[in-house]
């Protein structure tokens, strides 16, 4: 049943094999045995996760099931859950119990889902190895030693260790896709708007996307069918028509046009990633699909633009913790000011304090030009790199992430080098484009490998198609740890 | 040494929408502390504005009543500065491509001689913006308190050009500015309440120079009265410092009214580094022809194209005129009296900035609320000018109007009290010869050319008639009489 | 481009983080760093880029004047760090 597809565990609850509660209670007993080790999770609430699966169940009963009713999903932290503590990572938040819905959740809710628990994340997203978190790091399922990436860690190892058939994340600069890649498992970042942010703590507003994050492609499509949607208190989010997300899975990829630009083939990729990654584009040729060479040459600009543009956003988004109206306020200080600076000096932890100073500086007098518009527009040109290799194929492939699962503590204290792991991905974000990673073997130490594949805008669907395709003749996305297996 | 100064206004006027500029809470002044302070009000972690059409019609209208230039698109921009009643750290506001710019204002002021003089005051622009909320003051357990239920009301901010040159020209401005938003009615303009506050920018130089001095921004003002007193106050102390050879120092300052002085504000102290940025969270506001078309065919005539048309049509001098296009409801009055008695506009213009404006005043009363209407006063109108009771006692009878005694009809009151003036010449003629009768003395003093005998003569009369005789025949008869 | 020491506790106070000498040290050379990386950026002539602030070329969507939310305080309150009579309590501002 861990293995299962939801799918599957729609199914097993729809003709009574299970109940909710029941399918909940093994997820939970999970979560408790393997949690102390792995610290996927911040918060597991046993009675509210099942309460929602008794409603679940009450719905099946009353014939009003829809997929995802009565299926345990674990939600990332950076969501607000009301009545749940949400902490985004942070100490700043580590009192903040949510007097709100974020807009994903209640989608969730309508539809039934339990909420198994708030994943362990990097403060305020802000991470590439989860090990910002003041909740303490997340361990990768496949090697208790390495990372399992981030900032959406803690819901890629619960979806890896098989904590949670599924679980939410979000994706500001590859927070989906490289903890996807490094734990084994398949995530999807959509187009920038199709998931609503509301009640998605801000990093960084113009880039921030929630997606889901699960074994197949499959999933993925169940989740996102759900999580996908307007929502007309973002006024980002857009106003299109519902699409099933599903609908193209079982396409053929005869004639599949895929572009490998040549900037991602050469410098950076560690040998055992590139094995990986040149065997998937193999097996896609197997399949029907015709590769082209594309070029992205700004795409290596991406990182210096991504570190003013995000900074910049999440130094103002992250003004509004003051510890005036909730979170934390310093217990002592002398005056107003020094309440201000005590309380985000103890609340915010390193990378955080280091981002919003990367942010500030930017954004302030003298260096406004020179940084933040100079990074708006090489982010245009960086989009428009995207558009042109468009014209020549249908979608691009490329490594997820530059190495596997790198050992904790290896980055930790270098922000450069933990920077550069997220070169492939952070693209897509600045253009606003869809990336996804599924799992393609594995490299060195035995550690995943992801594929990426990026679409174009709203191209969710055809990705899908191309991913659970692969699936199809490859196992790589239901292996899972062997010390996992009950 | 001859100084000159020089003032720019940026004046904050409270949009009259519903619900906030970037939330679903009420905008209604008075509510319970934070009671109307909503998640995006107090800006919890997650939540995200969404703009209301409300606000940025009502901007569009201010821009095509002082004939600007409306921005499409617009940008809305964060300005970050940590103060505790701005919730998210950073304010919503505007600061390229505001939604109007440019534009004009025209003011009349009046001479110490009574002359009209017009002068046009440009403005630079005009913004919408969030409010912040209010910081109380009051000891809290030695604390501040803190209530949002005014953060995230509609702001549009006006900013003029550094057109003004004096105090009084300062308040004219925004006079005529608060009689416009109220026109156009995108603000209650309740300066109590702060719908309707000014920050002026005040700097002074020798006179002939065309250089601009050192600038102070004085905050906040919510009367005219303190807009004119501070600009004074700080005019003067920018003067006597450069006189003693001192320089200005680049400051934002407050008006205290209870001292009479302005000072500088310790919170702004440090030269502030807003790092205004586009808001990520929204996206350019594009303002289509066709919405402006629609916004534009929905504005009332505006008060200086009446002003005109009142001085063309009714003859009325350009202060009259000023007068009575203070708000669209004394417009509206003036009309409807003036539609019944076309031939007496200045008649109606006298008793509506007379006797009814004095009255309302008196009574802290609004011409909305105004007991007697246009069409009742154009009856008692009426029998001023075709002679049926003098102007003295139509006050009385205007009274009784107000009161609501019989119906407030001016006929049924003239007839009931009966106070119908006497012109009857002989009636008059016979009254008279009884007075010069019974007062001889008054008679030999005026033919000896003492004529405040005469004045006597006339009083006794009026008094004799209780008022009624018509003054006018009074005079004329007895004149008559004495000479004989 | 070089960052100094008063660089960055210049905008820790207009960020209104507290950062002893220490913090302000470690601070100054890792940030170097990455403006090191960052600086990569100036190579690039955008004179003829617009800039692009967001992931998508669309409109704002407006919402109708209308009031949608109710009186929360309570609960809102509920997870504040100091509130007396419906208000959040600050050390006093002097204005």
């Amino acid at each position: 049943m861990l293995n299962s597809s939801l799918k599957q565990l729609s199914t097993l609850l729809a003709t009574k094999k299970i109940s909710s509660v029941e399918l909940t209670g093994e997820f939970l007993k999970r979560v408790k045995a393997l949690n102390p080790d792995y610290n996927a999770f911040i918060t597991v609430d046993e009675k509210m996760s099942l309460a929602q699966a008794q409603t679940a169940d009450a719905m099946i009963a009353s014939g009003q099931a829809q997929p995802l009713t009565g299926i345990p999903i674990a939600q990332k932290d950076i969501f607000c859950t009301k009545g749940w503590l949400t902490t985004c990572g942070s100490k700043m938040l580590s009192n903040f119990v949510s007097p709100y819905d974020a807009g994903v959740i209640e989608r969730f809710n309508a539809a039934g889902a339990v909420n198994i628990g708030k994943t362990n994340m990097d403060e305020f997203a802000m991470g590439s190895s989860n090990e910002t978190s003041f909740y303490g790091p997340v361990k990768n399922p496949w090697d208790i030693t390495a990372v399992p990436g981030g900032s959406s860690g803690g819901s890629a190892c619960a979806v890896a260790a098989r904590m949670a058939p599924a679980a939410t994340g979000t994706d500001t600069g590859g927070s989906i896709r490289q903890p996807a890649a490094l734990c084994g498992i398949s995530g999807i970042k959509p187009t920038y708007g199709l998931v609503s942010r509301y009640g998605m703590i801000a990093f960084a507003s113009s880039l921030d996307q929630g997606g889901p994050m699960a074994k197949s492609a499959e999933d993925l499509a169940l989740m996102l069918n759900v999580m996908a949607g307007f929502d007309t208190r973002d006024s980002t989010s857009l106003q299109r028509a519902p699409e099933d997300y599903a609908r193209d899975l079982a396409g053929p990829l005869q004639g599949l046009r895929i572009g490998l630009p040549k900037e991602y083939f050469v410098a950076g990729m560690s040998a055992d990633v590139a094995r990986a990654v040149e065997a998937a584009i193999a097996e896609y040729r197997k399949l029907g699909a015709e590769t082209v060479e594309v070029s992205l040459p700004n795409t290596k600009l991406s990182i210096p633009v991504y570190y003013v543009l995000a900074p910049a956003e999440a130094s103002s988004n992250l003004s509004r913790f003051d510890g005036v109206r909730y979170g934390y306020r310093a217990p002592e200080y002398t005056d107003l000011n020094d309440m201000y600076q005590k309380s985000r000096a103890q609340g915010f932890g390193a990378e955080v304090k280091r981002r919003i100073l990367i942010g500030t500086y930017v954004l302030s007098h003298g260096y406004y030009d020179a940084y933040y518009i100079q990074a708006q527009k090489l982010r245009r040109l960086i989009a428009q790199d995207f558009a042109a290799a468009f014209a020549q194929c249908d979608i691009i492939m490329g490594p997820t992430t530059p190495t596997v699962a790198f050992a904790l503590g290896e980055k930790s204290s270098n922000p450069v080098q933990m920077y550069l792991s997220d070169t492939y991905t952070i693209a897509t974000n600045l253009a606003g484009l869809p990336g996804m990673s599924i799992p393609a073997g594995f490299g060195d130490n035995n550690r995943p490998v992801g594929l990426h594949i990026i679409g174009n805008y709203f191209a969710e669907a055809q990705m899908l198609n191309v991913a659970h395709q692969y699936q199809q003749v490859t196992d790589w996305h239901i292996r899972m740890p062997d010390k996992l297996i009950a | 040494m001859q100084w000159e100064i020089v003032i720019g206004l940026e004046v904050h006027t409270q949009l009259s929408t519903r619900s906030k500029i970037f939330s679903g809470a009420p905008t209604a002044f008075g509510a319970a502390p934070n009671a109307q302070a909503c998640a995006v009000d107090i800006a919890l972690p997650g939540v995200l504005p969404v703009l209301n059409r409300g606000a940025v019609e009502r901007a569009i209208r201010l821009g095509l009543a002082v004939g600007a230039k409306i921005n499409s698109p617009s940008i809305f921009a964060r300005k970050n500065y940590f103060y505790p009643d701005l919730p998210k750290g950073y304010q919503i506001s505007q600061y390229e491509l505001p939604v109007v710019a440019g534009g004009s204002v025209k003011i009349i002021q009046i001479g110490g001689d009574g002359s009209e003089c017009e002068k046009t005051i440009r403005l630079t622009r005009a913004h919408l913006e969030e409010d912040a909320g209010k910081s109380l003051h009051e000891d809290f357990q030695g604390m501040t308190g803190i209530d949002l239920n005014r953060a995230g009301t509609p702001l549009l901010e006006i900013v003029s050009e550094p057109d003004m040159r004096s105090s009084a020209e300062a308040v004219a401005f925004a006079k005529t500015l608060h009689s416009l938003v109220r026109w156009i009615d995108i603000c209650d303009g309740n300066m109590q309440e702060g719908s309707f506050r000014c920050d002026a920018n005040v700097s002074v130089r020798p006179l002939g120079s065309d250089k601009l001095g050192t600038r102070c921004e004085i905050k906040n003002l919510n009367s005219f009265r303190f807009l004119e007193k501070a600009i004074d106050y700080e005019a003067k102390r920018q003067m006597e410092i450069l006189e003693d050879g001192g320089t200005i120092r680049q400051e934002t300052r407050l008006y205290d009214s209870d001292k009479d002085e302005t000072r500088a504000m310790r919170s702004k102290e440090d030269a502030q580094d807003y790092r205004y940025f586009p808001d990520p969270d929204l996206l350019p506001l594009e303002i289509s022809a066709d919405w402006i078309n629609r916004v534009r065919a929905m504005l009332p005539e505006l008060p200086e194209a009446k002003r005109s048309s009142y001085m063309a049509e009714y003859s009325l001098s350009a202060y009259d005129a000023g007068v009575l296009t203070a708000t669209r409801e004394m417009a509206d009055y003036f009309e409807s009296t003036v539609k019944l008695l076309p031939t007496q506009a200045k008649l109606c213009a006298n008793w509506i900035m007379g006797e009814v404006n004095g009255r309302l005043h008196r009574e802290a009363m609004d011409i909305a609320q105004c007991p007697v209407s246009p069409a009742q006063l154009a009856g008692l109108l009426l029998r001023i000018s075709d002679g049926t009771v003098s102007g003295k006692t139509a006050k009385d009878v205007f009274d009784a109007m107000w009161r609501g005694e019989c119906g407030g009809d001016a006929d049924i009151i003239i007839e009931t009290k009966g106070l119908k003036q006497i012109s009857d010449a002989g009636e008059i003629e016979q009254l008279i010869a009884g007075i010069l009768a019974a007062n001889p003395q008054q008679v030999a003093d005026y033919r000896n050319g003492k004529e405040k005998a005469f004045n006597s003569l006339v009083g006794q009369a009026m008094k004799a008639t209780k008022g009624k005789a018509n003054p006018a025949q009074v005079n004329e008869l007895l004149k008559k009489k004495l000479t004989e | 481009m070089s960052l100094s020491l008063d660089d960055i506790k210049r905008v820790a106070n207009l960020a209104c983080i507290e950062v002893s000498e220490t913090e302000a040290a470690t601070a100054l050379i890792q940030l170097s760093g990455i403006f090191g990386l960052i600086e990569q950026m100036q190579a690039v002539d955008t004179s003829a880029i617009e800039p692009m602030s967001h992931a998508q070329d669309v409109v704002q969507r407006l919402r109708d004047d209308t009031v949608t939310e109710s009186d929360q305080r309570e609960l809102f309150q509920s997870i504040a760090p100091k509130t007396e009579v419906g208000l959040y309590l600050v050390p006093k501002v002097i204005e």
